[in-house]
């Protein structure tokens, strides 16, 4: 299995998406060896085995932030080097080679396009059958359709094209291949993440947003939004809706944790709307920080332009917070009970809001109804979608 | 000895409320006139169902009463369908007069706007019962004689006060719980009552043909007419097989294309060809057959769901904080004696959008279950509560305090 992040070394969803499916798998007696492009202490993963795939001549390979930035190599003369991700997912590419020269296995499991490269290269050399599994792709990440990067789109196309079988993580990014691609529809499966209890942070003490609790006992309610500040996300839409919900309910205040490249725009944006002092942002978090803001809401909100899944959602429903979701995510097409809006509709999205925060009794059934869906969800369902994918390829029998 | 069918038939319309948001609020009040393509549109649906339904069974149901001297039915029919067959349909509303005219159907009382009133306020109930009695009179020169309430929503209080009210009979569900080992086959007098009769719906005939009679998967299908008869002659000492159902169970729930009008143009001649049988209207099974026992039913029971209680309109706290909301509003409404406030008001009274809140099937995936003209029973409140909100703002708007 090819990946390019795994927890707790992750920047976002994929790295997750990455180690229940793993996870999974391995329980149902999938033997897995995964590739990663830097070096990592993951000694607390025992269900697989995790390997580095770096030059020969690299001692190692740290991360220095998050997904999409440069790699540090440190070589075994001590010299360092930065690279960027284009000239990483070309090292990685041949790291791979070299590793799949070498090892024992069956079926080449690679993720988003970062490891498509390598993916290739792998089947070239050994023709064992490769499997891409789409998390997102080019044009939803930069937001609009035939948009994104050039050379992005190019390894996109051609590893779709090439491999043996694509795996799209719901029907919209399906769609999406079909569309930006050409890829036929009976190639793609589509298969939904999940979720796992034992994946929340455990809750402890009391919620670290004193203020906002302190607020809600004033009669104020709080709205939600977790996630990278990028266009893709959409929270500029979201901004402008809870301005609207603010002219009918003034008692609420908008919690926004993450950051991005459009942390400084979503501030100053904040600020035009005129709802500066109702808006809070507290920048990237992690762990109980991590949680306590969801439990602090009221409602999450998920505005994304494209999710691919959108994990935040669901993990709000296990910390007690109902959602209100873009239509246009994955985890729309998996839960029944939420709101559910189009991402540019921010009048709608507007409306539901404001009817969440002046009724409690929605508020509390909605997240009653989310949660009997959210306990049913598992991992394993995910990987009893994938085995008969890896049976068709390897024995050609589809169970 | 002398046998009946005793044929109810419900004929009821919401009017559901349009997509409307808190930025519609205090803006405009048009909460239930939805842009004809939509699905929450009144005019598109009572267009749809009066041609594929009432028009076409009106049809079969006067020729069967021309052809069949001895055919007679019952039906209960809302106050806010016929207003809106009047705006609408004056076709369908016609062939409903004519179904009258014959003098072998009757109409059954209940409240004009298909409410729960009866729970929450019995001046309000009282007076959309009034109402609907004087709309009845209006079109089918007919008083209703006998009574059923929203959603055969039933107890002992409900049939106290028909009984005070001089009606001589009332329908409810013959629910297993209710009846014990007693046959819901004969007529019954309600627990604490001196004259009114009660008849109780035998449900497993009852949805024989409302539920599965097209169900291919039901091991008595096909369902024929003779073989219906047949099940019902073979309960000899029953007096009065109480066959009541929504009235677009004809060609609306069960299609035209299951042969439910063929069955339905069959049932008169394979019952009434053996002496005794007969078909009777809902007063005449209750001036004919003598009370076997009494009922009693403290705890509300209705014709829904495998619960058989209130639990599919009041069973969640959005629908109780929604119901409890516009109830709290009635005397500072009719104080205001804005007519066109009061009836937005009785509008949003009727069950149907209690309905469309409720989760209880939402989860199972079974959306054909779930009649509905919304995605979500969340969106279902949201609107409404919106509608509610706006109905609040008019009032202050007249000077009360909300």
């Amino acid at each position: 299995m090819l990946g390019w992040e795994l927890p707790p070394h992750n920047s976002g969803g994929l790295g997750v998406a990455c180690y229940h499916l793993a996870k999974s798998l391995a329980k149902k007696g999938v033997d897995i060896e995964f590739i990663l492009p830097y070096t990592a202490d993951h000694s607390e993963i025992d269900f697989m085995k995790i390997n580095a795939a770096h030059p020969q001549d690299v001692e190692a390979v740290l991360k220095a932030g998050i997904a999409y930035d440069s790699f540090k190599y440190v070589k075994k003369d001590g010299e360092v080097q930065w690279i960027d991700l284009f000239g990483q997912s070309a090292l990685y590419e041949e790291a791979v080679g070299r590793i799949a020269e070498l090892a024992e296995f069956d079926v080449i499991h690679a993720h988003d396009w970062l490891t498509c490269r390598a993916g290739l290269r792998a089947k070239m050399l050994t023709g064992k059958p490769l499997i891409v599994h789409v998390h997102s792709i080019e044009a939803d990440r930069a937001g609009k359709e035939g948009a994104g990067n050039p050379l992005v789109r190019e390894i996109e196309g051609l590893a779709f094209m090439l491999a043996d079988q694509v795996i799209a993580v719901n029907q919209h990014t399906k769609d999406a291949i079909v569309r930006e691609y050409g890829i036929p529809e009976d190639k793609i499966a589509v298969v939904h993440n999940s979720i796992d209890e034992a994946a929340l942070v455990p809750q402890a003490g009391v919620n670290d947003y004193v203020y906002l609790e302190k607020m809600k006992a004033k009669g104020y309610r709080v709205v939600a939004s977790v996630g990278r500040l990028t266009i893709q996300k959409g929270l500029v839409n979201l901004l402008r809706a809870f301005a609207k919900v603010v002219q009918y309910a003034p008692k609420t205040m908008l919690l926004v944790v993450g950051s991005g490249d459009q942390y400084y725009e979503l501030i100053r944006t904040a600020a035009e709307l005129g709802i500066g002092d109702k808006v809070l942002f507290a920048d990237f978090q992690r762990g109980k920080r991590y949680r306590d803001a969801f439990s602090v809401a009221d409602i999450f909100v998920m505005p994304s332009i494209s999710e691919p899944f959108g994990i935040t959602a669901l993990e709000s429903i296990g910390y007690g917070t109902p959602t209100l979701m873009s239509k246009q995510s994955g985890a729309a097409e998996v839960i029944r009970n939420a709101l559910k809006v189009d991402f540019w509709d921010i009048d709608e999205m507007a409306n539901k809001i404001t009817a969440v925060v002046q009724n409690d009794s929605l508020r509390d059934e909605l997240h009653a109804q989310s949660y009997r869906e959210w306990e049913r969800l598992s991992w394993d369902d995910s990987a009893d979608k994938i085995l008969p994918l890896y049976n068709k390829h390897t024995t050609g029998v589809t169970a | 000895m002398s046998k009946a069918i005793v044929l109810y038939l419900h004929v009821h319309q919401p009017y559901r409320i349009r997509h409307y948001t808190v930025f519609d609020t205090a803006t405009r009040h048009d909460y239930f006139d939805a842009p004809y393509d939509s699905r929450e549109s009144n005019e598109r649906i009572v267009h749809k169902v009066a041609e594929k339904s009432y028009l076409p069974t009106n049809r079969r149901l006067l020729e069967l009463l021309n052809q069949n001297p001895d055919f007679k039915l019952s039906l209960s029919i809302t106050g806010t369908v016929l207003e809106q067959l009047e705006k609408w349909s004056p076709e369908a509303l016609q062939s409903f007069k004519d179904l009258v005219a014959t003098g072998r159907v009757e109409i059954v009382g209940e409240t004009y706007h298909h409410s729960l009133a009866f729970f929450y306020s019995r001046e309000e109930f009282e007076t959309q019962v009034e109402m609907h009695k004087k709309k009845v009179q209006e079109l089918f020169g007919q008083t209703p004689k006998v009574f059923r309430n929203t959603e055969l929503a039933y107890n002992n209080d409900l049939a106290y006060w028909a009984d005070k009210a001089g009606y001589k009979g009332i329908l409810a569900e013959g629910w297993d719980k209710v009846l014990d080992w007693r046959s819901p086959n004969y007529v019954y007098r309600p627990a604490y009552t001196d004259n009114i009769r009660l008849l109780m719906k035998n449900y497993k005939l009852s949805d024989d043909i409302a539920f599965r009679f097209g169900d291919r998967g039901w091991s008595e299908w096909p369902l024929t007419a003779d073989k219906f008869a047949h099940w019902l002659s073979e309960d000899q000492n029953a007096t009065n097989f109480d066959l009541f159902m929504d009235y677009e169970t004809f060609g609306e729930h069960q299609w035209e294309a299951s042969g439910i009008f063929d069955f339905l143009a069959h049932l008169p001649g394979e019952w009434l060809k053996t002496e005794g049988h007969q078909f009777m209207t809902v007063s005449e099974a209750c001036d004919t057959f003598q009370p076997t026992d009494q009922i009693d039913v403290p705890q509300t029971i209705t014709w829904a769901d495998t619960e058989r209680d209130l639990s599919a309109w009041l069973g969640n706290g959005m629908q109780t904080s929604a119901i409890n909301s516009l109830y709290s509003l009635q005397d500072k409404i009719l104080q205001s004696s804005d007519l066109a406030l009061i009836e937005d008001w009785r509008r949003l009274q009727t069950s149907d959008h209690f309905y469309y809140m409720c989760t209880k099937w939402f989860n199972d995936g079974d959306i054909h279950a779930y009649f509905s003209p919304y995605e979500t029973p969340y969106e279902a409140f949201i609107n409404f509560m919106n509608a509610y909100h706006d109905v609040r703002y008019r009032l202050s708007e007249k000077g009360f305090e909300v």
